[in-house]
């Protein structure tokens, strides 16, 4: 009964009531949103990162190093001599080396020279390996396997011809229009930013290249296509960076001083988890600031929420008295307002839930090109449950003031109201 | 419920009230109503008929005297069980607006028997309703859409569906135009006789007092500042 009347109340004030509910609903989303996408971005980088142990490029700070490479975020310092990295792959304590050219795109999307090692040896997410959704693996100079998201976005499938473009923007004004590759293979869905990636051999790569001088085309028009025989002889020159894996663990500061110390090339070694780490202490302060200005807007509207349901106590004091009159219990009355509050409550948070799926679900494509990130649509994390019970408690704690209210005022109002 | 006629519906002695810090006090020796004798109590604002309505419906904690409902001790006693002792026995009804406006007629009758935790007597307030002349198409519909004179019609079936021992009317009609009024009292202790409810009615309208056999006149209570005894005994 007691439900029936909050409910039917609620309803009577509606106007206001909405507005109350909007207010709530906008500032829990952003709450839970903020707070998702935090965790999810988290979840996402290290996932990404999970299975490699050291990443080498040119000499420059880590989080560039880490952000080009792994995350095609930005751009790399300097090449590194495919001769040096082959030396560091020979380490003994290396188990398998990936070597990465970047630089190139294809429609926006970023364009990673390796060999077939990142096939077998890439690891994301908890240890796992790429696998192929169609076709197979690329084995002459021009095939190319696409990440699954650049399959689905653009149309593409197995046998198609694509250009890639020199450079990383969405529209580049040099293509390798003498160059184009066959699409050999699509990889399954990894939520990295391997779903992003168009996949050539390095020797694609340096195919491309040839007769370029500094990153353009060389000025007087040199051969560009190449005999067979030519193909054959190629060798890759330079990379941009490279994914190592170790037989042990415990010798992964020893092998990246080494690298750090390597006399014929300036390098950098950085240990991914730590370069994380390092980026996530950057970000923290801007975390909290973010969450500390969403708990206050939450905690504005939930003073709104009381505000709202005090300015109606006046109206409703006859409507109290009435309650009283028929035998209504002091704190049944207190029951009441406290049940419209937790009605509002609740229903703010199932539409915030709502409001953030229909909003993930919407800014996903957008996060996952450009970021790399991949969103999980159901923001729900094991401390949510703790975070909106919280939330609750504190409505509750606020609505007890027009509660409270009522309970006195029905106590000492009698049956009589002033009109 | 069976009622013993030997019983008095409502009986009141040596009441004395006294609000902090006023010099005016109220006191009533002996006041018993037998089952189904009504009683009009007269009174200008200030004359303490607002006190004794309090302390009658039990929302007011007695400071002297005692109060019975038929068997049952209203005051003094603990706010739980005044509350639970009303909700089963006594019936009000308002100068206006005395219902919850965005509940349905029906509703409304039925509310008090939902806080009292009796079950709903759907029957009993469709029967009520009707002889208070509230056609069913009107029970659905949103207490707010109704004339006044419709609203304290639904108040008499809202405070009539228990048959409670004592129906308390405070000023009911003073919304009414003259027609509206006497239809009003004519059904309100025609149905108050049918539930055998004993009714106390309050009101400073003294043309209504002719509906009364018995008359309670506040200003008797008083002499001045000090308040003199005035045995009243309707038996």
């Amino acid at each position: 009964m007691l439900l029936k009347l909050a409910r039917q109340s609620l309803w009577s004030r509606r106007g206001t009531a909405w507005l109350t509910l909007c207010s709530l609903i906008i500032s829990l989303s952003l709450l839970l949103g903020i707070d998702h996408l935090r965790l999810e971005a988290k979840r996402s980088f290290t996932s990404t990162v999970a299975g490699t142990d050291l990443i080498v490029g040119a000499r420059s700070g880590q989080l560039n190093l880490l952000l080009y490479t792994v995350f095609r975020i930005g751009n790399a310092t300097n090449n590194i001599s495919y001769a040096h990295y082959q030396q560091i792959s020979q380490h003994p304590q290396v188990a398998w080396a990936i070597p990465l050219a970047l630089g190139d795109s294809h429609r926006g999307f970023r364009v990673l020279g390796t060999n077939n090692d990142y096939f077998r040896y890439f690891r994301y997410g908890e240890q796992r390996q790429l696998s192929l959704a169609q076709g197979r693996e690329f084995s002459a100079v021009y095939e190319t396997v696409l990440g699954a998201d650049v399959a689905k976005k653009l149309g593409y499938e197995l046998g198609q011809q694509i250009i890639l473009s020199h450079g990383v923007g969405k529209v580049s004004f040099s293509q390798h229009k003498e160059h184009p590759f066959t699409v050999v293979g699509i990889l399954a869905p990894t939520g990295t930013p391997v779903d992003q990636s168009v996949h050539v051999s390095l020797i694609g790569i340096e195919a491309i290249h040839q007769g370029w001088q500094n990153g353009a085309p060389a000025m007087r028009k040199a051969k560009t296509t190449l005999s067979d025989a030519e193909l054959a002889a190629l060798q890759p020159t330079v990379i941009t960076g490279a994914l190592l894996g170790l037989k042990s663990k415990v010798a992964t500061f020893a092998v990246q001083r080494q690298i750090n110390e390597f006399k014929a090339e300036p390098l950098t070694a950085i240990l991914p988890g730590a370069a994380l780490a390092e980026l996530w202490q950057m970000l923290v302060l801007v975390e909290n600031l973010l969450l500390v200005i969403t708990a206050l807007v939450l905690l504005a509207a939930l003073i709104g929420l009381t505000t709202t349901l005090l300015a109606a106590q006046r109206e409703r004091a006859r409507e109290l008295a009435i309650l009283r009159a028929i035998g209504a219990r002091p704190w049944q009355l207190f029951l009441l307002i406290q049940l419209e509050v937790l009605i509002l409550t609740v229903c703010s948070i199932a539409g915030a839930f709502l409001l953030l799926t229909g909003s993930l679900a919407a800014l996903q494509p957008w996060l996952s090109s450009q970021y790399g990130l991949v969103i999980s649509l159901f923001a729900w994390h094991p401390h949510t449950a703790a975070g909106l019970g919280i939330v609750i408690a504190l409505a509750l704690v606020l609505g007890a003031v027009p509660a409270i209210q009522a309970y006195r005022q029905s106590l000492n109002q009698g049956l009589q109201v002033r009109l | 419920m069976a009622l013993d006629p030997n019983i008095p519906a409502v009986e009141l002695k040596n009441l004395r009230h006294q609000w902090p810090g006023q010099s005016f006090c109220l006191e009533i020796p002996l006041l018993k109503l037998a089952v189904g004798q009504h009683l009009f109590i007269r009174g200008a604002s200030g004359s303490g008929k607002t006190t004794l309505l309090n302390l009658l419906c039990g929302v007011l904690n007695i400071q002297q005297g005692e109060i019975r409902l038929s068997t049952h001790l209203l005051q003094p006693n603990s706010a739980a069980q005044r509350d639970r002792l009303r909700a089963r026995h006594i019936g009000v009804v308002f100068q206006q607006l005395n219902l919850i406006p965005y509940l349905s007629v029906m509703d409304n009758v039925l509310l008090g028997q939902a806080f009292s935790g009796q079950p709903a007597d759907q029957q009993r307030a469709a029967m009520l309703l009707s002889a208070l002349q509230l056609a069913d198409s009107l029970w659905q519909v949103p207490a707010a859409q109704l004339s006044v004179g419709q609203q304290q019609r639904v108040a008499i079936a809202r405070a009539l569906l228990g048959k409670p021992t004592l129906l308390i009317a405070d000023e009911p009609t003073s919304a009414l135009d003259a027609d509206n009024r006497d239809a009003f009292m004519r059904v309100l202790l025609q149905e108050a006789d049918a539930a055998g409810s004993t009714v106390v009615f309050v009101s400073h309208d003294q043309t209504l007092a002719g509906y009364f056999r018995y008359q309670l006149d506040m200003a008797r209570l008083q002499d001045g500042v000090t308040a003199v005894a005035a045995e009243v005994t309707c038996y």
